[in-house]
Parts: C-alpha cells; structure tokens; sequence
C-alpha cells in the first residue's frame, strides 16, 4: 500500500532503492523522482461557486537506460520493496525497447548536485481560507452578471509540488514549487453568434508566486468592464478581411511566442522524436546560429530563473540547473529547449529543459520560460506611430501546423487603427501568417513586459500538461492577412 | 494488485475501497451527509517510436479515489492516490471542512438514485495482462510494413476497473480494456521539400485486433503517395474526409454541440426536433454497445444510457449529467464527465455508417480502405484528406472550427487521385458542413480511432463526402 505524505529522508530512500533496483536489472543509467504534489481548484459561474476539487497525489516515478533504449515505470507505492519493483520493471521495460533498437547515444554531461530548492511566496496560496476564495469568486461573478454578462465564470488554481530527485551519477535534489493564479470571463449571446471577454487574459494568469498574485491581479475591479465590453461586440462591426497592420496586445503574443517559437525551438519535435503526435519543426539544426527568424527586435530568451514566472524551477527533472540561455538573438536563431538525452544526440552540450507532469510521467523536452527581451518603444508609441492598423487583444482561439510555421489566430476583441488613434472596436478579429515571414515583420516592440504563464500546454503521448512562462509586451506587425472567416 | 490483474474480477477490491470512503464520511459527518465515491484503478502502458526506433517506453499504475459530499447545503470535492488509512482520512477530511466553509450551492442536483448499469464494460484480459515486448512486437512490425520509410507512432494497453457507491445506495462497478496503435510513415520527395506523411491507427478492446504491418504498410502507401505536393488556391471544396478526419467532427460536436451545458447556456448549434443534418446522418452514443471502450457509467453513477443524438437528420436530443438535466427540466443521460464546469458529453459517439456496402478491405495506394475508395470515385472534382489536428473553435454557436490537413491530401479528378495537394488550412462550420443536402455520401465501415489521453473516447468514424469544405489558406499562407 502507499504511504501518506512522505518525510524528506524516506523519499530519497525510496528514490535511491528504485534507482538500485534499475541498476541491478542492467540499466547503465537511472534516475528517480518521489512526487508528492497537491492541487486546488475552484470555480463559480453567475454568483456562485460551482466546483471544488482538491487532488493530492505521491508516487514514485523510475528512469531507466539499457544499452541505447529507456523503460518507464510510474507507481504510486513509496515503500521501499514498491520502490525497488518500479526500478526493475523500468530497467525490464526498457529492454524490451530493444525489439526495435535506436542509436547508441550518451547523455550531456551534468555534473551531480546536491541541493535544495523552493521558489518564495508571501502567501501559500493553501493557507488562504477558501471562504475567501468563494467570496472573491462569487462576487465577481455576480458583478458580471450584474453588468449584462449571460454566463460569468471565475476560477482560482493552486499547487504545491514537491520533488525528490535522485540519479545513479549521484545527484540528490529536493525542491519545492508553489504556483497559483486565476481568471475571469463574461459569456454573451446574441442573434447566431456569441461573445466573450477574459480578464487578465483567455487561460488567466499564473506564476511560480504566493496568493499576492490573485491579489494584484483584483479580479472584482475588471469585472463589470469585461462584462460591457463582451455585450458591445455584439453590436460591433466584424474585423475587415485584409492585409494591414497588426498591433498585437502582450497576452495574444505570449500565445503567438508560445506556439510559433516555443514548440518550434523543442529539440525533441527538432529531432523528429514527436513527429506522429505534436509534430516537428521546420527548423533545421545545421542552421543553428545562422538562421534568420525574425526581425532585429527579435530577442528570445528560455529562462527558467525569473523570478515568479509560471515556468521558473531551481532544478529541471533531469536535475539539470536553472539557467538563462538565448534561442534568437537579434532575429537569428541560436538555442533550442533541450534534455541530456536530446542535447547529445544533437551534438549540443546543453539540456536543462526536461520536465514531467507528475510521478506518472516520463521527464521530456518542454518549455520553460520562453519569452521576449523588452523593446525600445512603448505601446501608445506603436499605436501612435500606425497611420491605419488593428490592434486585437485576448486570445480566443488558436491552431498552428504540425511544423510550426502556418498559424491563425482569433482574438476577443480588436480596435481599428486609424491616425495613431484606437477608433472603432472590431468583433470577431483573427489574424494569419507563416512564422518567420510574421516575425521578419516586427518593427516596433514595448518595453511592457509581462510574464505571462500558461497552464495548460499539452504534449506528449500519454498526455502531459506542462506550466510555461512567456514575457511579452506589445508589438507591430507590418502588413498581416486579417480578417479570415468561415 | 500487480500490472495484469483479470478485469473480470469486477473490481470488488475498488467497491470496498468506494464504501471505507462513506464510512468515513458517515463517521466524521453523521448520517445527513450526502456522498458519492468513485475509486478508479488503471494500469496504462504505451510504447512510442519515433525515426524507428522505440525511444520512448512507459507504464504506470495508480488507484484514485474521488470524493463528492454535500452537507449543509454547500458542495466539495477531491480526489487522492494515496488510499492506506492516513491517506482516505485525509482526503475526507479536508473535504468536509471544504464542504464548511463554502457558499451554499443551491445547484445541487442530489444524489443518483440506485438503478443498474446495462452493461459492466467490455474487459479483455489479454489486454489487460499484455507487457512491453507484445506492444513492441507490432511495432516492429509496423516499422518493418513501412519498407524502410521513417517511422513514428505508439502501440499502447489500458485497464481500468471502477466502482461507485453513494450513500443514496446507489452501486456500481465496472471494467474496461483499451489497446491502440497510431503511427506515421514519413516518404522524402524533391530536394527542399517536406517529407511527406501518411497515418493509419486503430483503436480496440483488444490488442489482439491490431495488427502493425497491416496498419504500417497503409500509413507507407499514403506517404509514397503523398510527396511533392502542390498547393491548392482557397475555396470551397468538395471533398472526401477519411474516418481519422470525422472523428475530429465526431469529437467537437459532442464537446460543444451536443453538450447539455452549452444547451442550457444558449452556446450550443443544436436545437432538439430540428432537421440540422443532411438526412444521411444519424449519430448514437452506446457505451453498453459490444466492444465499447469505457465504463457504463458517468461520474455522477449514473447508468450510461444508449443515446440517439442524431436521426435522419434530425436532432433528437443532447447529453446531461445530473446538473444540466436538472437545469433544462430532464433526467441524466449519464454523461457527466467530471466538473460541473466541464458539462455532460458523449464519449461512445458514432456516426452510423452506409448500409449495403459490402466487405470492406485494404486497397492499394493511398486510400485508408475500399469504402473510403468507394467515396472517391463518386467525387467528379475536390479533395481527399486524410486528417485534420489542431482545430479550434472560432464561433461556438455555430461551431466555426479552424484546423490543419495532416497525413496527406489529394486532389481528385474524375473519380481518380491525380496529385497530392500540400497542408491546407480550413475554417469552417462543422454542423454547416453537415447540413441538409451538402452530405454526398457516408462510407460503409466505422473503425474504432484512438483518442488521445485528455479524456477516454470511444470514436466510430465512417468517411465521408461533403459538398463543401471552406479551405482558407495553405502551407504558403
């Protein structure tokens, strides 16, 4: 049977005997993590709290390499004898691998560390009363509903994730991260068509932060603006179909950082290694540090050491430390996301971007925090120096090619440009390109950073849901097909 | 419990474990409680491959015990893997205490009163005891089927045994097995140019049922037959979409469309006695069919009802878990999927094929059967796709989806393929698509096609032809 909440030594005695256990059955590598992890969740709809799940979870999760192929194995049993059977039955499965063998490869050397990790808070988002959290709620849903929203939804996150990592190189890491955030929507139907608006963005915001974060984002105060604001695009005009200037709100391009730069730079999809489910990239290694990907603004960072951001750690789970690293540099790609396994095969000698959803699931290449340095403009300075232009903020619906290069966008709302002025709000905006082309464009950037996390990236077979960080700030986008519809 | 355990037990070890939970409850909140229990053992294992070779190769097995309670007039929530006595204290418990101090829910439907499942799943115990080197075999058989093309996909095994109790008496159990298989073949063509793939994938209660080198040599065919693509200009198409391309239809209707939720809240295209659908489309949800991948009853325990969404073209009603039903003045249907917020969804949805067709088997090239061939050639001119992925909702009310081909496109000529046309982008209204008069034709086979692992569905896809597809961009733009 399992055992509750495991103290600090018996989960690494439980990791260490799994990683035994692997060695034993002939792995040549092997590494563990005991995760113990808690989650929260609340939401409400029209003044009232609809939902309240709290999950907690611990379980061991085993690694094993044998000759050039790795086995898996996930149990939620931490008991010493439970541990050990999950690292022989990693080290088994992955010698059944060998049915269809792959190349011999290495992995990208990493010194073993011992350590300890937590991210601070102010607040432990656990510590809140929940009656807090389903009067915030409550009220601000009510205050949307009250300002002519038909459904108004509100919900609140939390997690505590606590990680025993343990390798057969000899690192030993614990490390503790606590996240939260929330969000806001105002739902609106009209004749044949619906409408909505989101507060502070489509998934809300997140970070690596205390309750300070739902805090500042004052959720009640943005309420009955996103409730006007969903029931006047109803009445207003449709964004025209056309080939203009985009100016694109900060939330809308951590979305477009995301998926057209993000999952395109994730050496695993690089290496083909998620061709048949996520796809590839249309970036080619041999080209790495040469290839034009956008403009000279153009400065991508992958930073897992910002403070608060919602993709921030100490150490990735490979056990790989936190470190900042350029993917584009003045418009010139230079990095990618990468793990021990992935960075070798690649020639490179860096990972340091292996993560896993939980016990359960194999650590693979995800995103940390991918995001953009700030620019040398401000937005009302974008918006003034655009002679005839839309600008569309909020994402509303998103999709991409399998190569990460042919993407459309829908945004809750746009505004016409006109003069360096706002002028006439637009319903139904939606914007379209192919990457590198979108990105050569950028020739105005804002310094208005914000580091927008994103708590709901899909990838992997099975499933895994990744957490990922993406500073962003207003920019403009010279001569961009809007306006697509069905 | 070991990886392998028989499902026919009928999960007596997870019904104990369901009534320890409302004991507990009983005990800690007296008898005026309401609770319900879902405890939920899966054994899961998937082998994936990729430039042909096994590179990924995992498993894990894990109880998880659900708790609702409703007490004072307030509701909560929660759920834990950690089920020895510390670990169900606890997760009742903080329950409780969240039950306290939350706002009332005067949304509470109340328990699922005692009624019996028709069915208790569809278990294969080959399945469920199946390890890595059976995965492995078939897919070396696929990488072997493709003749030496690149490679990638997964084979992989689940076995889930459930059981639900309420402290209204309602008790339930039941146990099902799912194996799947889904790869890519990948074919270069003209230097500079993209490979090209081509998918095949399958999806059963038996692993038995998949065979790599059949699903490995289509995937092959449709990848030779998919490179130097040209493209095509924007337009409305007539078109062939394969059983892979509908399940996505299949997928979003049920999500958003057929969704007691989105019913209620005035989101949802469908409108109950309405002719929405081209006549030729019937669509049912049986999770007590023979072979149905899931369990017989919904998150609320209530028995899964067969459920004909679709006649003729008329939609004849939409699917509710106890909440939306109580909203819209009905009963359950037994599709509550988890949250309140989520709504109620048909997960064993099928579009019910032609009648008539004959036997359906492999062709040459890159078709993915002979029905599928047989729609081609009733195409004068338009396209033939393989797949679509990553679509996305742009209007909910009249379901606008935004979405990519995948896995190959051709275009035909004269009942003929004659090129291979490159991704294509579309937006386009899917219950529109579907409309009175713009159905062609349905084929004559409903595979069962792997989900992903989001959310368990059972998807039985026939191919289809439609007057029209609105393809709104290509891989240039």
């Amino acid at each position: 049977m399992t055992r509750s909440t495991p103290d600090s030594t018996a989960a690494f005695d439980a990791a260490t005997a799994a990683v035994e256990a692997a060695l034993a059955a002939g792995a040549r590598y092997a590494d563990a993590r005991v995760v113990l992890s808690r989650h929260e969740l609340m939401t409400a709809r029209d003044g009232r709290v609809e939902d309240l799940d709290r999950s907690e979870t611990a379980g061991i999760g085993v690694r094993a390499l044998v000759g050039s192929s790795w086995g898996f194995h996930g149990v939620p049993d931490l008991t010493p004898a439970g541990a050990r059977a999950a690292g022989a039955r990693a080290a088994a499965t992955a010698a059944a691998s060998s049915t269809v063998p792959g190349p011999a490869g290495d992995l990208v050397p990493v010194p073993p560390q011992v350590a300890s990790w937590s991210n601070p808070v102010d607040v432990d988002p656990f510590e809140v009363p929940l009656s807090d959290k389903g009067d915030l709620l409550v009220a601000a849903t009510q205050a949307s509903r009250g300002a002519g929203a038909d459904v108004a939804e509100g919900l609140l996150q939390a997690w505590d994730t606590s990680t025993w990592f343990v390798s057969s190189e000899g690192a030993r890491i614990d490390q503790r991260v606590r996240k939260c955030g929330g969000g806001i929507w105002s739902t609106v139907v009209g004749e044949g068509e619906t409408q909505r608006r989101s507060y502070p963005s489509h998934r809300g915001q997140y970070g690596t932060r205390g309750w300070e974060l739902v805090t500042e984002l004052d959720l009640l105060a943005s309420a009955e603006r996103i409730a006007d604001e969903a029931r006047a695009l109803l009445a207003a005009p449709p964004c025209p179909a056309a080939q203009t200037d985009v100016v694109i709100g900060d939330e809308q391009l951590a979305l477009q950082i995301h998926e057209s730069v993000g999952h395109a730079i994730e050496l695993d999809r690089i290496l083909g290694w998620e061709a048949a489910y996520a796809g590839t990239s249309w970036l080619d290694l041999s080209k790495l540090g040469a290839l034009r990907y956008g403009s000279e603004l153009m400065n991508i960072t992958i930073d897992p050491t910002i403070p608060g951001a919602l993709g921030s750690f100490g150490f990735d789970d490979e056990g790989t430390p936190a470190a900042a690293r350029d993917a584009v540099r003045d418009g010139t790609w230079v990095g990618v996301l990468a793990g021990r396994d992935s960075g070798a095969a690649a020639g490179l000698d860096y990972g340091g971007s292996v993560r896993a959803d939980g016990w359960a699931r194999l650590p693979m290449v995800r995103m940390t925090n991918v995001g953009l340095r700030p620019g040398p403009h401000t937005f009302d300075e974008i918006v003034a120096a655009t002679d005839d232009g839309i600008y569309m903020e909020t994402n509303r619906s998103w999709s991409i090619d399998d190569r990460r290069l042919n993407f459309q966008f829908g945004c809750e709302i746009g505004y016409e440009i006109k003069n360096g002025r706002l002028g006439r709000m637009l319903r139904n905006p939606t914007y379209t390109g192919i990457g590198p082309t979108f990105w050569g464009s950028m020739d105005m950037l804002s310094s208005e950073i914000v580091p927008w996390g994103t708590p709901n990236c899909g990838k992997g077979q099975p499933g895994q849901v990744g957490h990922t960080g993406h500073p962003a700030a207003p920019a403009r986008f010279r001569g961009v097909r809007v306006g697509v519809r069905g | 419990m070991s990886a392998g355990t028989p499902t026919g037990a009928q999960a007596r070890a997870e019904l104990d474990l369901a009534g320890q939970v409302l004991e507990l409850v009983r005990r800690h909140a007296g008898a005026d409680a309401q609770a319900e229990v879902l405890v939920d053992r899966r054994e899961y294992a998937l082998t994936r491959f990729a430039v042909s070779y096994i590179h990924q190769n995992v498993a894990d097995e894990s109880t998880s015990v659900r708790l609702r309670v409703h007490r004072g007039g307030r509701t909560a929530g929660g759920s834990t893997t950690v089920v020895d006595a510390a670990g169900l204290e606890g997760l009742v418990t903080r329950t409780l205490e969240a039950a306290r101090l939350l706002p009332p829910d005067p949304g509470w439907p109340g328990l699922a009163p005692p009624a019996t499942a028709s069915a208790a799943g569809s278990p294969d115990d080959a399945t469920a005891g199946a390890g890595p080197s059976e995965r492995a075999e078939r897919v070396r058989a696929f990488v072997d089927a493709a003749g030496g093309l690149e490679t990638a996909g997964y084979c992989r095994t689940s076995s889930t045994r459930a059981a639900f109790a309420n402290t209204a008496g309602q008790s339930l159990t039941g146990a099902f097995t799912e194996a799947g298989m889904d790869g890519i073949a990948r074919a270069r063509g003209s230097a500079g140019t993209a490979p090209a793939d081509g998918a095949a994938r399958l999806a059963s209660s038996r692993l038995a049922d998949l065979d790599g080198s059949v699903l490995g040599a289509r995937a092959a065919a449709k990848a030779r037959a998919a490179v130097d693509p040209v493209e095509v200009p924007p337009g409305s198409y007539p078109v062939v979409l394969e059983p892979a391309a509908v399940a996505d239809l299949l997928l979003m209707l049920a999500v958003y469309g057929f969704n007691g939720r989105a019913v209620n809240d005035g989101v949802s295209f469908a409108q109950v006695g309405q002719p929405q659908f081209d006549r030729r489309v019937s669509l049912v949800d049986d999770a007590t069919a023979p072979g149905a991948i899931g369990l017989p009853f919904d998150l609320d325990g209530t028995p899964k009802r067969p459920l004909e969404l679709v006649r003729d073209g008329v939609t004849t009603s939409v699917a509710h878990d106890r909440r939306t039903a109580a909203v819209a003045g009905t009963t359950s249907t037994g599709h509550g999927i988890g949250e309140a917020s989520s709504g109620a969804v048909p997960t064993n949805l099928a579009l019910v094929p032609a009648e008539g067709s004959g036997e359906v088997t492999e062709v040459d090239g890159p078709m993915a059967d002979s029905a599928v061939a047989d729609l081609v050639r009733g195409l004068e001119r338009g396209l033939l796709v393989s797949d679509i992925w990553y679509t996305r909702v742009l209007d909910p009310r009249r379901l606008v989806m935004t979405g990519l081909t995948r896995n190959g496109v051709w275009l035909v000529e004269n009942g003929e393929l004659t090129r291979p046309v490159s991704t294509l982008r579309f937006t386009q209204s899917y219950p529109g698509a579907l409309a009175p008069g713009l159905v062609t034709g349905i084929g004559g086979h409903a595979p069962h096609l792997p989900g992903d692992d989001w959310m368990t569905v059972d998807l039985q896809a026939p191919a289809l032809s439609l007057a029209g597809w609105n393809v709104t961009g290509g891989a240039s733009g």
